[in-house]
Parts: structure tokens; sequence; C-alpha cells
């Protein structure tokens, strides 16, 4: 990785930080300059190995980072000046906390000299950050950087991955010190136990091997330990039969398209996962967290089976959830010794399973996931079933924002391959899917990337849409446009007697020549029996897209888990009526959110 | 059975605790590095554990180490949590939870000692009572004029407690403590 020359060679801090960034196999940073940061930026300038992606907003870079990240599974690279670029950079850093991102944000500070004195883009960027990443670092001496720069690499992308900081004063790019290349020996304190307790994966055979009505609910720290993780899930579903969920997170971990699959746990998930969640006898949780929104009201969650809980995180087993068998670890290792356990002590009696699987197709019979089709306006299920119709034989990523599209994205929007799916999940950010679909697009140029959008929370990153038009990044924002804030009003119906405080979007933009505006390319479609050919329009322009696909406005996104409910309390489509929905959340669930 | 585990801090989770808090003392052995105490002291506040006594001091130079003691409350599922969080700060080398430790040992408590700075004013009666009582506490006086006293105390908590109580009717001025400094009993290390 590294050239003989470089190593402990004189540079300055501002060499440093583009060396240290190519020595850990960094190709592009995504950034905005400002004056703390401008010796950095002049050494950019001066090269061409790293390439540095000139976003909008700091929050639009912190963003697409995480989508290069969550795409490659490599650490996502984000510069930022002092001050204001710090902390517009701070929702980026919380959503990649909570979904175990890993991202290397380095900010500029202000001179050593003038740190305290309240200079001008001064904020205490080491303190606003401290609780919204893994770690970080105020580099105070030259000759510490480059050793700081590498440590942040390896904690970030080691472990259970997440954002860190490295907060480099003016002054220290400006001195000249001894760089050091990348050293394997890492800090005695951090050492992520990745081997699991082989007795603890015995004893999770065991338990299997005995199940009658097990469930595997696996998460996005399956994603996280990389493709490999992955395939052996797989296995796992085939040697045992096993049905499988997963969060929001994992989609595309195991594929949707498989056999074994019941689709997406959780508050929007299907009825058969949340009914086989709370019936099953053995419950395998493979690098999930038990967030609130998988589990409903926990104390009526899954009250009747014993569970397995794999995580490289201590203090997520036993968190939130009692686990009869706790096993720290890298998913990936420990799955490879369940597998290896499995396929030697574990006969496979697929037979016995027939009774809980004939149970799980009654309950699949429900169709939980129905919607009124409407031959006038699109519902915004078809407009979903239709693009993953029309794109899913290509190279396709997806993000999207936060709210009902989302939901309706993660049930109709099927994945087959993992770090297809970017979205925030635990933070919950509007706003997310735009730059972080520009992020997919600069780490897979050829690929087809598109951005399932809700209107309200497009607007709130809309101007990466310049980014993307400058880098010719062909994204596609597909706007589920219903001119609400549509979870929003939907939670209002089901708490506050249908009184829609500002969730109406009553000045809504002309997407299409906002689209035009920006140098992209615009689509509007309002009948469903047009939809497809629009949709292949989007696809075929080579240039970014704004595509604003107006929905039924209306329409709400079911099954759902009221807050305060249990799995087996789901308020499904078709009995979701105005007084069901008026009368579905108890006063003590109204506390919740 | 997950009815007993009810996290803290959240607004998710309206279901009553079942377990009952109990006071631990932590030990946490840290790199002495910028910014380690406020990770620690941060976590806490961010999510909502209590702090009943924090001490903290560099105890191995050579290889930059300090150590934090902190007197907290909790269930002993929030204690387990607490204790995990800790261990995912990256600057923190061990946790070791010194109260269940002393259980593992067969003992009752860890060795817990505070000292006090306890300044004391008066004149006459009160005044002659007040180096009495200090002598009975085992109280040293290390600075005096004819008009006060600053005693010096050291113990456990519930004695200084005692002790300023004590003082309090008979001229106390101001306190000074400096949290409890803990270790287990036996030859072994945390």
């Amino acid at each position: 990785m590294t050239n003989g020359q470089n190593e402990r060679r004189e540079m300055t801090g501002a060499e440093m930080v583009v060396q240290a960034l190519k020595d850990n196999g960094v190709k592009h940073v995504f950034g905005y300059p400002g004056g703390a940061v401008l010796p950095i930026y002049d050494e950019i300038f001066q090269q061409d190995e790293v390439e540095h992606i000139l976003v909008r907003h700091e929050q639009g870079a912190g963003h697409a980072a995480e989508g290069y990240a969550r795409s490659t599974g490599k650490a996502g690279v984000l510069l930022v000046t002092s001050g204001p670029g710090a902390t517009n950079a701070v929702t980026p850093l919380q959503d990649a906390l909570m979904d175990s991102i890993p991202l290397v944000c380095l900010t500029g500070q202000v001179p050593t000299s003038l740190i305290g004195s309240d200079a001008f883009q001064e904020c205490d960027t080491v303190g606003i950050t401290r609780p919204c990443t893994k770690h970080n670092w105020l580099v105070k001496d030259v000759n510490d950087l480059a050793a700081t720069i590498h440590e942040a690499f390896h904690v970030a992308t080691t472990g259970r991955p997440g954002p860190v900081v490295v907060d480099i004063p003016k002054d220290v790019q400006f001195a000249k010190g001894i760089y050091v290349p990348p050293q394997t020996a890492p800090r005695t304190s951090y050492q992520p136990k990745v081997q699991g307790d082989l007795e603890k994966v015995k004893a999770a055979v065991e338990l299997m091997a005995g199940a009658k009505k097990p469930i595997i609910y696996s998460g996005g720290g399956v994603i996280n330990s990389g493709p490999e993780a992955s395939h052996l899930l797989r296995e796992l579903v085939d040697l045992t039969g096993f049905p499988i969920t997963s969060t929001l997170m994992g989609l595309g971990a195991y594929p949707a398209s498989g056999k074994n699959w019941v689709g997406m746990l959780g508050m929007h998930g299907t009825y058969e996962a949340n009914m086989a969640m709370h019936d099953c006898d053995v419950m395998i949780c493979i690098g999930a967290r038990f967030d609130d929104r998988i589990t409903g009201r926990l104390n009526a969650f899954s009250p009747n089976s014993k569970k397995i809980h794999i995580d490289i995180d201590p203090s997520s087993i036993n968190k939130n959830v009692h686990a009869d068998i706790g096993i720290l670890g890298d998913v990936g290792r420990v799955l490879e010794d369940l597998v290896r356990l499995w396929r030697a002590t574990a006969k496979t009696d697929k037979k016995a399973l027939y009774p809980w699987w004939e149970q799980i197709a009654k309950w699949r019979a429900r169709d939980s996931l129905a919607y009124k089709m409407n031959s006038d306006v699109i519902m915004p299920q078809y407009a979903i079933q239709r693009l993953y119709a029309l794109t899913k034989d290509m190279d396709t990523y997806i993000t999207t924002e936060v709210g009902q599209h989302q939901m309706w994205a993660a049930q109709h929007y099927h994945f087959d391959k993992p770090n297809r799916w970017m979205t925030s999940g635990g933070l919950g950010t509007m706003g997310y899917g735009l730059p972080a679909a520009l992020g997919v697009q600069i780490a897979h140029p050829d690929a087809l990337v598109i951005d399932i959008a809700g209107d309200a929370s497009v607007q709130m990153t809309m101007q990466e849409m310049s980014s993307a038009v400058q880098y010719e990044a062909p994204i596609k924002i597909f706007i589920l446009n219903n001119q609400y804030m549509g979870m929003v009003r939907q939670w209002q119906q089901l708490l506050h007697g249908n009184r829609l405080s500002h969730s109406y979007t009553e000045a809504m933009p002309d997407f299409v020549k906002l689209a035009e505006a920006y140098g992209g390319h615009g689509i509007r479609c309002d009948k469903p029996d047009e939809l497809d050919d629009a949709i292949r329009e989007m696809i075929s322009v080579k240039k970014p897209v704004l595509f604003d696909c107006r929905v039924a406005t209306l329409a709400n996104c079911f099954p759902m888990i009221p807050s305060g409910k249990a799995h087996n309390e789901m308020l499904l489509p078709d009995e979701a009526t105005d007084e069901a929905v008026a009368n579905a959340i108890d006063a003590k669930g109204r506390e919740l959110v | 059975m997950n009815a007993q585990l009810q996290p803290t801090g959240s607004a998710y989770f309206i279901a009553k605790e079942t377990e009952k808090p109990e006071s631990h003392t932590l030990s946490v052995l840290v790199d002495n590095e910028p910014g380690v105490l406020a990770r620690v002291i941060g976590l806490f506040s961010g999510r909502g554990y209590n702090i009943e006594s924090l001490t903290v001091s560099e105890t191995e130079h050579e290889k930059h180490l300090s150590r934090i003691t902190i007197v907290t409350r909790g269930t002993p599922h929030v204690m387990e949590q607490i204790k995990h969080q800790l261990e995912r700060i990256v600057p923190v080398h061990r946790v070791v939870d010194l109260t269940v430790r002393s259980h593992e040992l067969g003992q009752e408590r860890p060795l817990e000692r505070e000292l006090a700075l306890v300044k004391v004013a008066g004149t006459g009666d009160a005044r002659v009572e007040a180096l009495r009582l200090a002598d009975a506490f085992r109280a040293s006086v290390i600075d005096a004029n004819t008009e006060h006293f600053i005693f010096e105390i050291t113990g456990k908590g519930s004695k200084l407690d005692q002790f300023i109580a004590i003082m309090k009717p008979l001229g106390l001025v101001e306190i000074c403590r400096t949290g409890v400094a803990a270790m287990n009993r036996g030859p072994q290390g945390m």
C-alpha cells in the first residue's frame, strides 16, 4: 500500500492528510472547502490520485460518503471546514453512528493558538461530535497527524463500524513533520472481539436443532460483515430450512426471491414475519439489535421463544431483549462456525418444520401488503412495483429518504444482493437519499442508482442535484409526490384526531422545471397507464432526473404495528378503516414515538 | 421474561421497572488523554445513568493510564449496560464492577474510602465540642486559629456524612469531599 519513498518522509500536515488518504486506499473524498482547510485543498489540487467531489452543503457530503460506504463496504470520507462546516456534518455523523456506517470525517480547525478564543468559524468540534462518533481526535502536533488518521480509518472500519472525526487545526496543516505509514499495531485499549465463543455456538446449534418453530431474524450487521457473511447466511438458511426475516437495514443479505424469505419484520413489516416472530420457539438474531421499530411492545415481544443473539457489540446483547445465548463476535466468523458445526452435528429434519411452514403459509395468505388498485390515480405501492419490475434485471442500487415512501420501497422493492439498499434506518434522516445516491453513483459510475423519494424529504437536500449535474452522475430521483409529509399525516390520523397540523405542503415546486433549472431532466407522470413508459424514459436518460410521480394523496402505509402494541396486534390494510385508525393507539401508546 | 428488562432513559418503554436499583462502584482504567473524562461523563448523561460519585487521577504515569472510580445506581440489567457501554469507548482499557466482583469473592462490599476537608468556625463551648467530636471521629486538625478549625477526615462515605451532620450546629462553614476511591480486598489486581 505504501511506497518506499513516502515512509518516514518530512512533509507538511496538509501533505500528510492527502498521503494518508492514499495509503488507506481512498479514491474519493466528498467535501466543501473553507478557510480552515485551505492548505489541504491546495494539496488536493496538486494531485489526481484522490478525487474530490464538491457538494453544495456539508450534510450532503456526509450522506454521499455514507452511500459510498454502504454500497462498497469501504470507509466513506468527507472533508469539511471548521465551525459551520463541522456542525453541518453532525447529522450524517449521527446517522452513520446509528446505522454502523464507517465514515472518516476530516474537519479543519482554527489555529491551535486561537482555540478557545471564539475565533471566526471556531467551534468545539470534538466536543460537539463526541456523542455522535465512535471516536474523535483533535490533532495538536503535526507529528501525531499521520498516525492519528491511520488509527481513524482502523477504528471506523473494524469492530462495529462507525463514524470518526479528525479535527486538524490550520497551523498543523502548515507545519512540517515526519510522516509515518499505516501500522498494523493498534492501540491496546481497542481490540474488538471477532471470534465467537465456540461453546456458545455449540449450544446454539443444539437449541436450533431441537426447534419446532424457528425463525432467523437478520440485520445490517450481516451486510457490514461483508459479502462472505451474506453467503454464509444463505448457506445456513438452506441447511436448516428455517424461515428468515430481516430488519430494514438487513434487506438483501438473504435474497427476497429465496424460498425461505418471509419479508421484512417490524412496524411496517409483513404479517407473516411479525406473527412468526411472535409465535416462534427459537429466534436466531444475527447482526440486529432489537430496535423498538422491530420489537413493538417489549413485554409482549415473542413471549415463548429462546433467543440466540449474535452481535459484535457487547452492549447490544441483553440491551432491550434478554438473550438466552449471546454470542459476541463478528457475524461472518460466527456464521462460519455455526454452519460448520451444523453440518457436522445437526441432523436436518425439514419434515419436522412442515407444520410451522403451513402456519406461515396461512399468515402469508392474509396478503398483508395488499392495496386497492386504482385505474385513475397512481397508487404509491403500484409505482414501486412497476419501478421494481422495470429495473430488477439491471445493475440497480436503491436509496431512500424517510417516510411512507421508504416503507413502501422496503415492502415492494425486492433485494437479492447485499449493499444494494441504502436507507437511513436508525436516525430516520429526511434528506438522506439524494446525496446518498450521489455517493453510490460516484462509487459505481455505470450502475443504475435510484433514490425513491418523498416530496417533503427530497427538498431537504435538493441542492445536491447541482453536484450530480457537475459530476455527470445520472442519479434518478423517483419522487412519490402526495403533497403531504405522508408519515407525519398518518400519525396525526392515528394519534391526533385527524388534525393535520402543518403536514401539508401548500407550495410545492414544479419538480420538472426545477430539474431543468439544475441542468438535469424532469419527468412528470400522474396516470397509471403512462407510468411504465415514463419509468423507461427515466432509465434511458443519461442525466440526473427528477421524476415527479403524482400518487394518491391520502394513501397510508400498512400493515402497521401501532405504538405500544405487540407483533400479533397488527393493523392490516383491509381492516384499517377510518375508525380503526382513529382508535388504534390507546392513551399509553400516545406517549411513544 | 422480557418485562424485567426495561432500558433506561428511553421514551419508548413505559413498562415499570421490576428490578430494584442498587448502588455499584465501578473502576475504569483509561488512557490518560484529552477528553477521556468527557467521554465517560457524556456517556452517563447521554444515556440517562446516574453518577453519585466520581474520582479520577493518573495512576500509572509511564503508561499514561488513569483510573476513574464511579459510584452509580441502577438495576442489575442497567449496570450490565453501563459496563458494556463504557467498554465501547476507544481509550477505555478495562471496566470492573467492584461491587459485583466483591460478591464473587464472597465479600459484602469493595473497600471504599473518601477524604473530606471540613471547615468549622466558632468560639466557646461549640468550639470545644467540635474538637472533641473530631477526635472521636479520628479527624485531624490541619489548620486552625482562635476562631476556626479545618479538619481532615478519611473513611467510608457514611462516616463522613455523619461527621458533617454533627458539625452543622457547631459552626460548619464549608466542606470539600474527594469522592470515593475503591478497590477489592485480596491479593489480585483489577
